[in-house]
């Protein structure tokens, strides 16, 4: 057997998958979005930090809590980042999980120049860790606003297969800046969720469509709920984190007044419009129903024509 | 969850100089191996934490195999199983393994 031809098969097959944001580990986001070899971990799974409280149900750990935090440098400056693994137990914040985030908040704080790069990819908190969960998201979007009071940008990258659920949603409305792509879906309740507790007439999760529309990444840079659309590329992440670094807004009154005006102008306008197809509409495009389809950049020229993102709320 | 663990002689010491690599995710049919060069270089060891319980047998058969056929001198792997496949833990094991050789993976 030729082992060189086979390594590199390999080592183009891995690249290619990892190519695709939605598709790759968290591991490999951070390898695709930073300089190469620039990462360096903070409490690394070397360490061993699991969940205190996995064991009690007989469920499985894994060594880094499904959070990877540390710095690295992108485009040569210095970033802060953490990246959560969606596939173990849906990327939900637990006690060591949303400790990890929150240390390295207070960090970008303390530091007060290096803007922190968040890779969301959660359901929201874990059902095991429930108290500790819930309370790491309060502590966590407490660091996260002390930071930006800091005049650290907080950015978040949304583009994975959890998508950004529940606790997650509150940490991402808290951000600088939000990017997304196609794939990413953002929104406090899940659809089985909303389904659930309001019955399959409010929302039928089984609706890929409709999930999609209501919360997928097209309908949140329309609305304004994120700055910019990426493609699901490791380099369209990159260049949305580089440029958000540098035109995110500060944190300050008059900021948080023009952010109240707009939202409650947002519900003026959509309020009572019953899907997004409607919003769509009413915001000026042309065939609303062909937006789903939408390729990549036609979908960015359609979205710069119909509304440019020039604020901060979700 | 059952803990397992296997100790082997290796007939060389793994390449490389890397000290320790992680490869996989903790999910359903999945499984996570940390690798970290830290014992003699002849020696080997397989820790293993398994949500499936009762696979003894299997699991020591794919660990024997896997180090006849990698010599992992040297290395420590410690597994977190979320119930995978003989066939996927083999390949996260060479996985790791050439991980920490300092090889794509």
């Amino acid at each position: 057997m030729n082992t060189k031809a086979s390594n590199s098969t390999e080592y183009e097959m891995s690249a290619r998958l990892a190519a695709s944001w939605y598709e790759a580990s968290a591991r490999q986001r951070l390898a695709g979005l930073l300089d190469e070899s620039s990462f360096e971990e903070f409490i690394g799974p070397e360490q061993r930090e699991t969940s205190p409280h996995l064991a009690q149900f007989d469920l499985p750990e894994q060594f880094d809590d499904g959070m990877i935090v540390g710095r690295g440098r992108l485009n040569g400056e210095r970033v802060l980042v953490a990246a959560q693994e969606g596939r173990f137990m849906g990327g939900a914040f637990g006690e060591v999980h949303g400790a990890k985030l929150t240390g390295l908040l207070r960090a970008a704080r303390d530091i007060g120049s290096v803007p922190v790069l968040i890779l969301f990819d959660t359901g929201g908190v874990r059902l095991q860790e429930a108290n500790a969960g819930e309370l790491a998201i309060a502590e966590i979007m407490r660091a996260l606003i002390d930071a930006r009071l800091a005049r650290v940008p907080v950015i978040g990258l949304i583009g994975g297969r959890a998508g950004c659920y529940g606790g997650g949603s509150l940490i991402a409305g808290c951000c600088s800046a939000l990017a997304v792509s196609e794939q990413g879906r953002i929104s406090v309740s899940g659809p089985e969720v909303i389904e659930t507790n309001r019955g399959v007439e409010e929302f039928d999760s089984k609706d890929r469509a409709l999930v999609w529309r209501t919360m997928g990444g097209k309908h949140r840079r329309l609305i304004g709920g994120a700055e910019v659309f990426v493609d699901d590329t490791m380099a369209s992440f990159r260049d949305a984190a580089a440029y958000l670094i540098q035109h995110s807004p500060a944190l300050d009154a008059s900021m948080l007044e023009a952010e109240q005006a707009r939202l409650e102008q947002r519900t003026e306008r959509f309020g009572h419009l019953e899907d997004a197809l409607d919003i769509w509409q009413s915001m000026g495009a042309r065939d609303a129903q062909a937006i789903p389809g939408m390729a990549y950049e036609d979908f960015v020229v359609l979205a710069d024509q119909l509304e440019e993102p020039r604020h901060d709320a979700r | 969850m059952e803990k397992l663990n296997y100790r082997h002689v290796a007939a060389s010491r793994a390449k490389g100089e890397k000290h320790q690599a992680v490869v996989g995710v903790v999910a359903s049919g999945n499984l996570e191996v940390l690798v970290e060069r830290s014992l003699p270089e002849r020696e080997c060891e397989v820790d293993i934490r398994t949500a499936a319980e009762g696979f003894g047998e299997v699991w020591q058969a794919v660990v024997a195999d896997f180090v006849e056929r990698r010599s992992p001198g040297g290395l420590k792997f410690s597994i977190n199983d979320g119930g995978a496949r003989p066939d996927m833990v083999a390949l996260r094991l060479a996985q790791a393994a050439r991980a920490v050789e300092g090889e794509q993976v």
